[in-house]
């Protein structure tokens, strides 16, 4: 099948690359652009393990075409600290251990940061429900929420 | 240099009474979180290779059919496929036996099938291609005649006569004449008169209990990239709780020499148990040696439901005879668990775990290890306990309710102790079930008011833990750091409580510890990660090898000084002399030796090779508060304690991690997840849609207590933690759930519908 040209921003940088019509963004971040860092968890968008931000939205890549990506802007956790320097959900996740096997955390940070970015003071409730489409098999959710709620509030005093 | 630093060091496991850490006991970052939270971590589908070629493999769809011809010739000819085999590409000379002495020919035949497809999901061809399209193209033209045979996937069907027969001459010599040959594994055990027991009892109750297969449901799918060439040497690459099984089950499922194949495990995204098997790794390995290139093979999601571990559903009848002041005067269980279509259904744990908690003076269990057509069950955290702490522990709690008696004091009052006859046998050392119930009754939880719709329950929860063959080997650096290498896959935070424990005997800072999950070709052999063997396990190693290389260390010290070894000791990361040369010379930093080691006798290394069997057994208590909605039969957990025995907390917080994590799964299993099979055979729900595992927004935050009583089997008094915590939750939900709604649930999941023909059932009663 022919492929097609698509020109994206990915975490800033403009990307190019060429895809079959029918790949998924997330296997072109992973199999093309060796941005490993989105999980393939399930595929059909119920675990949240690919989570990534379109034009500053949330979506499963895992649902999204790569020809999609032409012209948008895209982010992955890859993008989230600034050079040597962590985010604060990522500090936390590791000071906290929200994390046991790690492998929904790109995801889940990717998720968490976007939370932030919409309501910097969210609520227990508000965290539970916004990650509820961020599947963790590990940790129960007790350390992942206390970590997003412990960032919010240093970045709420830090701003 | 002495010849001394070379003689193998004594294996003593002995724990070595209470002392002050320095290290052991805090809590600090893990080493590889800063990969973990930056997307730089490589899991089992993150590795690629130059010239890799793309896996996909068909499954049946029918759940019990004879292949009658099987036809690849169109799929060999699409452009851009590479290879395709099927059982024809795999050992001959893998040997089937009944029962599980047979094991290899049991994996092969579930990996690939042979004359007939056993489940729907069963493998039957598998392509590798140049790109994954391509690759999934080619299973559409692979040509599969079916005749459909009758199928059989509940436990009690499967056992009554008449039953479709799913393997003929699978059962072991255990099982009694007369059996449907369907089962195929028998336990028994206990000890005592079960009759005489009952009939000393004020309230004898027999139940009959259900609980379905769930799935340990890892967020990773299985996933490896193998290369093997035709002069039988391969690499492997692959997500495992065990890479020297994959390794020694490859060899034989390829005929290749075990140690001309190195596994590397990825980093791990959760296995549960679920990764002590394998599925795809000879599958990729076979296809790579046919194509002469590197082959890359990952599980759908779809895939993992239908064709990995879901745990044993089960079947039981629990009988249990208690006075009117508590005092349990016998119990008996029956387990029927069907572990899909392969013997190994872990029915004897079940039978042996049932009533472990409790000092009994008759008692006798009964187990039965059945096939049906669904896929070959695999170990899911304490495999088997959960399903008899579900049973045994709501008969315990009806028979407190029906006598007006605590939940926690009748446990206390039966409670198995150091001297207690185990159920299953032995006669256990120290171990900490009363502690875990007395720090239960103390906590605020257990004494906090309910509100209206709200009940609270209580259970008990019992696994063995295990030792099994470990290696471990710490070599140091010039600069003074360390690397120990570890066989274990980390599971679970495993590498920060090695550096810890590491850190404490060679008295360097955590920070200059690296923990390396090494290669099959890297380290002697490892079992796998499983039976909460880790930091018990690889933990005694790692504090030996780093007492081997403290004892050499020791040595270069004495000879620089011209004095006895022996009279040399090791205080805070130093050489100090003692004895009569006490205060000689000053103290000789680690580092310090280090630097100069290659003149004074060559590099320094600890090691650590052995079978550690004094892994203590252990045991929890947790508190539930559950809501149920009368009118829509849903049940919310709002609070929820865990209250465990750790014996020494090496890293606290990963514990609270363990105990958290199995609490969740145990809520999930007793309230949503479930396999669902229609009447033609086939899964239902193969997906996270509709096999839902808890999510943030169900979930309370999980309290936990760490409870320390020394395991007698280890240096500092480690017990495994990663199983307990998931035996539980079942009964203690749906013994909150009874006394929330007035109902007992018998059947897992306790769905909303249940709850509400239960609801129904006592409006019609009242």
């Amino acid at each position: 099948m022919t492929k097609i040209h698509v020109t994206a921003r990915i975490n800033g940088d403009e990307v190019e690359f060429l895809c079959d019509p029918r790949e998924t963004m997330l296997d072109v971040l992973r199999d093309r652009l060796g941005l490993i860092g989105a999980k393939e968890g399930c595929g059909t968008g119920d675990c949240g393990a690919c989570s990534i931000t379109l034009d500053g939205r949330l979506v499963c890549s895992c649902l999204m075409l790569g020809v999609e990506a032409e012209g948008r802007e895209i982010g992955t956790v890859e993008g989230i600290a600034e050079g040597e320097n962590l985010h604060p959900l990522q500090r936390k996740f590791i000071e906290h251990a929200a994390l046991q096997c790690g492998f929904c955390t790109p995801g889940i940070l990717v998720a968490a940061k976007n939370l932030l970015e919409r309501n910097p003071d969210p609520s227990e409730e508000e965290v539970r429900y916004w990650l509820a489409g961020n599947l963790c098999r590990c940790t129960g959710y007790d350390k992942i929420i206390r970590a997003v709620l412990d960032a919010a509030a240093e970045m709420r005093e830090a701003s | 240099m002495a010849l001394d630093e070379y003689r193998p060091q004594e294996g003593d496991e002995a724990y070595e009474g209470p002392r002050e850490f320095r290290q052991v006991g805090t809590r600090p970052d893990r080493p590889d979180g800063f990969d973990k939270v930056t997307g730089r971590a490589r899991f089992g589908a993150d590795m690629y290779a130059p010239g890799m070629l793309h896996a996909a493999i068909l499954r049946s769809p029918h759940a019990h059919a004879r292949i009658v011809r099987l036809d690849t010739s169109k799929a060999e000819a699409l452009e851009g496929v590479k290879a395709v085999v099927t059982r024809a590409d795999f050992s001959k000379n893998v040997i089937f036996a009944p029962g599980t002495v047979g094991e290899f020919w049991n994996i092969l035949e579930n990996i690939m099938a042979g004359e007939k497809a056993l489940y729907d999901g069963h493998a039957v061809a598998a392509v590798a291609a140049t790109t994954p399209l391509i690759a999934r193209d080619a299973l559409k033209l692979i040509e599969v005649e079916y005749e459909i045979l009758p199928h059989v996937t509940d436990v009690d069907e499967a056992m009554k006569p008449g039953a479709p027969v799913i393997r003929e001459g699978a059962a072991d010599r255990s099982v009694p004449e007369g059996m449907h040959p369907n089962v195929v594994r028998y336990h028994e055990s206990g000890h005592g008169d079960v009759e005489a027991g009952f009939a000393e009892a004020d309230l004898v109750i027999e139940d009959h209990f259900t609980t379905e297969a769930t799935h340990q449901g890892y967020i990773e799918p299985h996933a490896c990239l193998g290369t093997l060439g035709a002069d039988g040497k391969g690499e492997l690459w692959c997500c495992t709780q065990g890479h020297w099984y994959v390794q020694k089950v490859c060899a034989a499922l390829l005929d290749l020499e075990t140690a001309n194949l190195r596994v590397t495990a990825s980093e791990i995204g959760g296995g549960f148990g679920g990764k002590t098997t394998v599925f795809i790794e000879p599958v990729a390995l076979a296809l790579s040696r046919k194509a002469g290139r590197p082959v890359k093979l990952v599980m759908s999601r779809a895939e993992v439901f239908r064709a990995t571990g879901p745990t044993a559903s089960a079947s039981m009848d629990i009988r249990i005879g208690m006075k009117k002041d508590g005092t349990i005067t016998a119990a008996q269980g029956t387990f029927r668990l069907q572990g899909g279509a392969f013997p190994g259904a872990p029915m004897e744990f079940t039978a042996m775990c049932a009533f472990a908690c409790y000092d009994l003076r008759h008692v006798r269990q009964v187990g039965y290890d059945v096939m049906t057509n669904r896929p070959k069950q695999a170990a899911y955290r304490a495999p088997g306990s959960p399903m008899a702490a579900f049973a045994v522990e709501s008969v315990i709690d009806e028979l407190c309710n029906r006598l007006g008696l605590d939940p926690i004091e009748v446990r206390l009052k039966n409670a198995a102790r150091e001297g207690t006859k185990a159920s299953y046998g032995p006669t256990y050392p120290r171990i900490g079930l009363v502690e875990t119930l007395e720090a239960a009754r103390a906590h605020p939880h257990y004494a906090a008011p309910l509100k209206p719709g709200q009940g609270r329950g209580i259970s008990c929860g019992f696994w063995f833990n295990y030792g099994g063959e470990t290696s471990v080997s710490l070599a140091l650096s010039e600069d003074g750091s360390a690397q120990v290498m570890v066989g274990t896959p980390d599971i679970g935070g495993s590498r920060a409580s090695m550096a810890l424990m590491a850190a404490e005997v060679l008295g360097i800072p955590y920070e200059n510890i690296r923990v390396t999950v090494a290669d099959t070709g890297s380290l002697g052999y490892n079992e796998i990660s499983h039976g909460s063997r880790v930091t018990y396990a690889s933990g005694l190693a790692t504090i030996k090898a780093a007492r081997d290389a403290v004892r050499k260390l020791r040595q270069r010290a004495a000879d620089k000084w011209g004095i006895d070894v022996e009279a040399v000791d090791w205080v805070d990361g130093c050489a100090v002399p003692s004895g009569p040369n006490a205060g000689d010379f000053d103290p000789l930093p680690l580092a310090e030796i280090t630097k100069t080691m290659g003149a004074t006798g060559g590099p320094i290394s600890g090691h650590f090779e052995a079978t550690p069997e004094g892994a203590g057994v252990s045991f929890a208590t947790h508190i539930v508060d559950a809501e149920v909605d009368r009118e829509t039969g849903k049940t919310r957990v709002v609070r929820y304690t865990v209250v465990q025995d750790a014996g020494k907390a090496i890293h606290p917080t990963y514990v609270e991690g363990q105990f958290q994590g199995g609490a969740a799964q145990g809520i999930g299993w007793a309230l949503n997840e479930e396999y669902i099979y229609g009447e033609d055979g086939r899964l239902q729900n193969p997906g996270f849609l509709d096999y839902r595992i808890p999510v943030a927004s169900d979930l309370p935050m999980i309290d936990t207590v760490i409870v320390e009583v020394p395991n007698p089997g280890h240096p500092f008094g480690v017990r495994g933690v990663g199983e307990t915590s998931i035996c539980p939750p079942l009964a203690a939900i749906a013994n909150a759930v009874s006394n929330a709604a007035g109902v007992r649930l018998r059947d897992l999941p306790m769905r909303p519908s249940r709850i509400l023909d239960e609801l129904e059932k006592q409006r019609d009663d009242a």
